[in-house]
């Protein structure tokens, strides 16, 4: 979980109703068991995606949002998304977001200004396999890990 | 961009001049298990010809037959901070082999966003429309309502836009002191002015929202500010519109009744017509048939309603309707400064304003006629002080209200600057209200020095007399 921890960005990929798979960058956290995100409800188009079709994956590939680290991999998961009441779910996830985006904190205090980006739903991701490229280098075949080999360390 | 729905599509080709830009692009397509599968790639982006060659990663399987995406995706990282820079672009088609082993993609469709193109706020704004689908959607499933929410005091200080009523307590506390340094001067009836003037006005805030919202101009606008596109709590689902119009209708109440309350314990001819043509004025700012601020008659309304109907009303409640140059003199500046908040603050508004017929003075003049407006405006704001001084009609320390002189310059230079980026406005906007206000608190102070001049030291004269 090492890139999924110090990632700033995840590309999370889902499925729209007509096949075509489509992609958003994301913050990933690591809750110690899976994978969350939350999206603004204004940013919904991939909730509505996630709830039709709970089958997603996330990329971690990007050097500069991995803080310099050259493996990259990709975990497919079954996804859910929370959002009983947008306006206080997500905070459960707050401290994990400051961690990686501190700013968010005093961006919090003006919630009145931008009311409808603070409605929010988590996004939990359950891995069930991951690609792995140790180098980064996808000439070469990942090293592929799946639910019943998971040990927490694959990533 | 489809501003409706709020997703950024774009012509593939422009699609591919993105993607060209990224040092790498994320391969996605949906596997045979049902997941979608991602790996970064190298690609070669031929914007000449419209199409990608690239590798297929070793040990998976493109398909060939399917619709797969390339993703271009960036942000600078801000330690301790967080990221900035953010920008993403993806583009579909179908992948083929090309005769060397690789393989080939044209693209069919594309979408994405780069925060220095469409600033955060106005991405957020152009999303309202989706946010409001997806409550619908979890209002369905849960089989309850859901609305997004704020809390009592933010949502009241934002539907009514309280920290504007500084628009009124200026000119009513000037007609009050001025009142006061003639000898006139009743708290009871002063407090029951302030609280009849911020009713009016906060009617009107909150009625301007609601016909906005009826006419499609607040719905158009994509890139409100702190300052200007309205308090955007319809929008939002914050408020209903059936309870902003309650609302608007409470504030008249009060205010109608103030002005009942005060015409019967102060009557006077003066503040009959005054308190009649303020509330007329503040409903028919934007509501029909009169909707003056569609017609281009906006920033007069405002210098009229804020400036000599709140200041010389003030004054008249005091004198219990005598009338004098005075409170008419010291209107001038503040009516001026008040319209001019106006005037700037419908600078960024003017395309959804000129989408939805709203045609205030900035939608209405070039770029180059609205900025020498505002100068020519603010200079004669400025002249009016140093005239009524000397005319005698204003007191000698209301020079003072010359300070903030220099300030006019920066909203100026801002304007120049600015005029088409509605975020590097919100500045300038905040610069052009303090105008206002120190303006006002000055001559407001001057009075007050009048007042403790004439009560320690009368013999010295405030007032330039030249006889």
């Amino acid at each position: 979980m090492e890139l999924v921890q110090a990632a700033l960005v995840t590309e999370l990929s889902v499925v729209r109703k007509d096949g075509r798979p489509i992609t958003y960058p994301l913050i990933p956290m690591w809750d110690g068991e899976n994978i969350v995100m939350t999206s603004s409800i204004l940013f919904s188009r991939k909730l509505e995606h996630l709830k039709d079709n709970p089958r997603v994956s996330l990329s971690f590939s990007d050097p500069i949002a991995l803080g310099g680290r050259t493996g990259r991999a990709t975990i497919q998961g079954d996804a859910r998304v929370i959002d009983g009441d947008p306006h206080v779910d997500w905070e459960s996830v707050l401290p994990l977001w400051a961690a990686k985006e501190p700013v968010i904190l005093e961006f919090i205090k003006a919630r009145v200004a931008f009311p409808l980006f603070f409605e929010r739903s988590v996004i939990e991701v359950v891995p069930r396999r991951v690609l792995y490229w140790p180098d980064g280098n996808t000439d070469k075949a990942p090293q592929v890990t799946t639910t019943s080999e998971w040990t927490g360390k694959a990533a | 961009m489809d501003v409706r729905s709020g997703v950024a599509m774009f012509e593939p080709a422009e699609g591919l001049r993105r993607l060209e830009a990224f040092p790498f692009a994320l391969l996605t397509w949906v596997g045979d298990n049902g997941f979608p599968v991602s790996a970064a790639i190298d690609v070669q982006v031929d914007t000449a010809h419209g199409m990608v060659t690239f590798s297929a990663p070793a040990g998976l399987d493109v398909p060939l037959g399917t619709e797969i995406s390339l993703t271009g995706s960036h942000i600078r990282p801000q330690p301790g901070i967080g990221y900035d820079e953010r920008r993403h672009v993806t583009v579909w088609g179908h992948a083929g082999r090309v005769p060397h082993g690789g393989l080939k993609f044209v693209p069919t469709a594309a979408w994405g966003w780069d925060e220095a193109a469409i600033p955060f706020p106005e991405y957020i704004e152009r999303q309202v429309g989706q946010s409001r689908r997806y409550l619908a959607r979890v209002s369905a499933e849960l089989g309850r309502v859901v609305r997004p929410r704020l809390s009592l005091g933010w949502l009241t200080l934002r539907a009514t836009r309280l920290p504007f009523l500084s628009a009124t307590l200026i000119p009513v506390l000037i007609g009050i002191a001025i009142a006061a340094a003639q000898g006139s001067f009743d708290l009871f009836a002063a407090l029951l002015t302030i609280v009849g003037a911020a009713a009016v006005h906060l009617a009107l805030n909150v009625a301007n929202d609601v016909f906005d919202a009826r006419l499609g101009a607040d719905d158009r606008n994509v890139n409100p500010t702190q300052y200007s596109g309205g308090s955007r709590v319809i929008q939002y689902g914050l408020v209903s519109l059936r309870r902003m119009a309650a609302i608007s209708a409470a504030f008249y109440a009060v205010a109608i009744g103030v002005g009942i309350v005060l015409l019967l314990t102060r009557f006077s001819v003066p503040l009959l017509v005054i308190g009649v043509a303020g509330i007329l004025l503040s409903l028919f700012y934007t509501a029909p048939p009169l909707k003056l601020v569609y017609r281009g008659l906006g920033e007069l309304t405002t210098a009229i309603g804020f400036g000599p109907l709140m200041l010389v009303g003030a004054y008249v409640v005091q004198t219990m309707g005598a009338l004098s140059p005075e409170p008419f003199v010291a209107s001038i500046p503040i009516a001026l400064l008040v319209a001019l908040i106006l005037y700037v603050n419908e600078v960024p508004d003017r395309p959804s304003d000129g989408r939805a017929g709203k045609r205030t003075l900035p939608v209405i003049f070039s770029r180059e006629a609205v900025i020498n407006g505002y100068v020519i405006a603010a200079a004669v704001a400025f002249i009016a002080i140093v005239l009524g001084v000397l005319a005698g009609l204003l007191p000698i320390p209301a020079l003072a209200a010359l300070l903030p002189l220099p300030l006019v310059l920066r909203v100026r230079d801002g304007l120049v600057r600015y005029y088409d980026q509605p975020y590097g406005l919100m500045a300038v906007m905040a610069v052009n209200i303090r105008v206002h206000m120190l303006v006002g608190v000055l001559l407001f102070t001057s009075y007050v020095v009048v007042l403790a001049v004439m009560r320690f030291a009368p013999q010295i004269p405030m007032f330039i007399r030249w006889s």
